[in-house]
């Protein structure tokens, strides 16, 4: 009765685990079916060279540089904010803080992640870029640029949070180390702990452009819906996300090749968050070999 | 920063280069350290015994003020060494553990190469000229004997050295910055018999230019390489002497049962 009992726990978290994998194949499925029907009437070249993205009007152009560009511009600029913030957090909160506040700083920090992505976008439109237009005269309305800072606000926890976990993983014999040769605190923090656990970082920062460039909501809110090849973050963008959302919630005719470019959009981005998360993956087994 | 590259101990030849005066050291309300008085002369190694929990490693420790980083830490009563206070309120700590290296227990190499750890200390002191960090790395590998082994991967990983090695490499790493003082905490109890009769011949060839306290679990070593050897025992410095006159003939009935392994 016992063995049996055990069998059907078996199965159950067996099948568990195969629901997941098969979810995730069938994700991809989808998305290259209906790729690859968008590729036999868009050829690839024009999807990667052309500089216009107009599948909605009449004029259609397929190219997906302006949302890419969008994308890469506004990961850009978060992650230019997150990291030296989020580092800086986590040095403070591993080296200097008193344990004490450790304990209640890391849980309010990773609340940052918690806020709905919706309420960071309101917030980037209506109180980061008229608070910018003050000092910025010529940004318009929706902008890469305040979409950029407040995405930077909701990955800093992604970087500090993990940062922090690898600092604090570094040996004590190696702050020591550093310490009894007459290492200040900075020194130590800079020369010694953060090259020691330069992987661990590395990781957090691998995961938080990952998190960036498959953010939605606060770039289809703050950073407009004007598919442009720019670096200006100045002037309205779109990104690949914004883009999907826009089209999911318009009147465009399912099974047209205008419904079929967002899953060439989304296997683009997919691709790109895919490669990340592998890098991030094999810098952490490496990792973990170096410790064990 | 131009007085900060002066030397806050100053270099003065006396007899006793450290003293502890009613020493007392408390972890919140444990006392470790039950008031210690004692003399440590220059140039010579004094070893410290004694087992487990006997406090000698928190009172090696209070010569760098490596103790400071213990949570709940307390002291009372005074550290000197060359006669200045070094528990005085506005002494600069690094300044301090810069005259007093230390070597730990488990090597403790930085993970980088073996030059830039043997460069650490003079960079952090902001010592750029390229042909003398080179000489000076050199130098320090050649004190501890390490240099003909590694001198063609000088830029290797350090953490790719062997323990032994690894723990020579420490040694060079503190040497490079030219204390005065070398506190030693077990430093071979992690290595094989071979790389500590290195390190043991290497500690005595050290004597000449540096004081050496040196913590050890190994009476044979105690008794081997010291000058001088102090047995601790809860808290409390039992008896303090010429090696040869305390593994010989202690005064104490305590030492002896430790020394001849009754307990401990």
């Amino acid at each position: 009765m016992r063995k049996i009992k055990e069998r059907v726990i078996e199965k159950g978290l067996q099948a568990s685990a195969l629901v997941t994998i098969a979810v995730t194949v069938g994700i991809i499925l989808v998305l290259s079916i209906e790729a690859i029907r968008f590729f036999s009437e868009v050829s690839i070249i024009d999807f990667l060279t052309d500089t216009q993205w107009t599948p909605l009007y009449t004029d259609k152009h397929f190219g997906i540089l302006p949302l890419l560009s969008g994308t890469l511009l506004t990961s850009f600029i978060a992650i230019i904010f997150a990291v030296p913030v989020g580092l800086s957090i986590s040095i403070y909160i591993s080296e200097y803080a008193p344990r004490s506040f450790r304990k209640t700083i890391k849980p309010a920090l990773e609340l940052l992640a918690a806020v709905p992505t919706v309420v960071y976008g309101f917030f980037a439109l209506t109180v980061v870029t008229p608070f910018l237009q003050s000092f910025i005269p010529g940004l318009s309305g929706f902008n890469s640029l305040s979409a950029g800072l407040v995405m930077g606000i909701m990955i800093i926890p992604f970087i500090s949070s993990l940062s922090e976990d690898a600092l604090h993983a570094v040996p004590n014999s190696l702050r020591e180390a550093a310490y009894g040769m007459g290492s200040t605190k900075l020194q130590n923090s800079f020369r010694v702990l953060v090259p020691a656990a330069s992987s661990g970082i590395i990781v957090s920062i691998i995961l938080a452009i990952s998190r960036a460039i498959g953010e939605t909501m606060i770039v289809a809110i703050a950073a407009g819906q004007q598919p442009r090849l720019t670096f200006d973050p100045t002037v309205p963008v779109e990104t690949i996300t914004a883009y999907i959302v826009q089209v999911s919630l318009g009147d465009v005719q399912h099974g047209s090749l205008e419904y079929r470019t967002i899953f060439a959009a989304g296997i683009t981005l997919f691709i790109f968050t895919f490669l990340l998360n592998t890098i991030s993956y094999r810098i952490r087994k490496k990792f973990r070999e170096k410790y064990e | 920063m131009k007085e900060n590259q002066e030397n806050i101990v100053k270099p003065v030849k006396k007899k006793h280069k450290l003293q502890a005066k009613e020493v007392k050291v408390f972890y919140d309300d444990f006392m470790a350290i039950k008031g210690i008085d004692m003399n440590i002369r220059a140039n010579k190694i004094t070893a410290f015994i004694g087992p487990s929990g006997c406090g000698k490693s928190t009172f090696l420790r209070l010569f760098n003020r490596m103790n400071d980083y213990v949570d709940g830490f307390r002291m009372e009563g005074d550290i000197l060494i060359d006669g200045e206070n070094i528990y005085r309120k506005n002494i600069n700590v690094e300044q301090l553990r810069k005259q007093v290296g230390m070597v730990f227990q488990k090597p403790n190499p930085f993970p980088k190469s073996i030059y830039e750890n043997v460069a650490y200390g003079l960079k952090i002191q902001g010592i750029k000229d390229k042909t003398y960090l080179k000489d000076k790395v050199e130098d320090s590998l050649k004190q501890v004997g390490l240099w003909n082994e590694v001198k063609d991967n000088i830029n290797r990983s350090a953490l790719a050295l062997s323990g032994g090695q690894q723990q020579r490499l420490c040694i060079a790493r503190t040497l490079a910055v030219e204390p005065s003082i070398i506190l030693m905490d077990e430093p071979t109890s992690a290595l094989d018999p071979i790389s500590t009769a290195k390190i043991e011949e290497l500690i005595y060839e050290l004597k000449e230019k540096y004081t050496i306290v040196i913590v050890t679990h190994n009476m044979q070593q105690a008794g081997r390489i010291s000058d001088y050897t102090a047995f601790f025992y809860l808290g409390e410095l039992i008896e303090y002497d010429k090696s040869k006159k305390l593994f010989t003939n202690p005064e104490k009935q305590q030492t002896e049962n430790y020394i001849t392994g009754r307990f401990g």
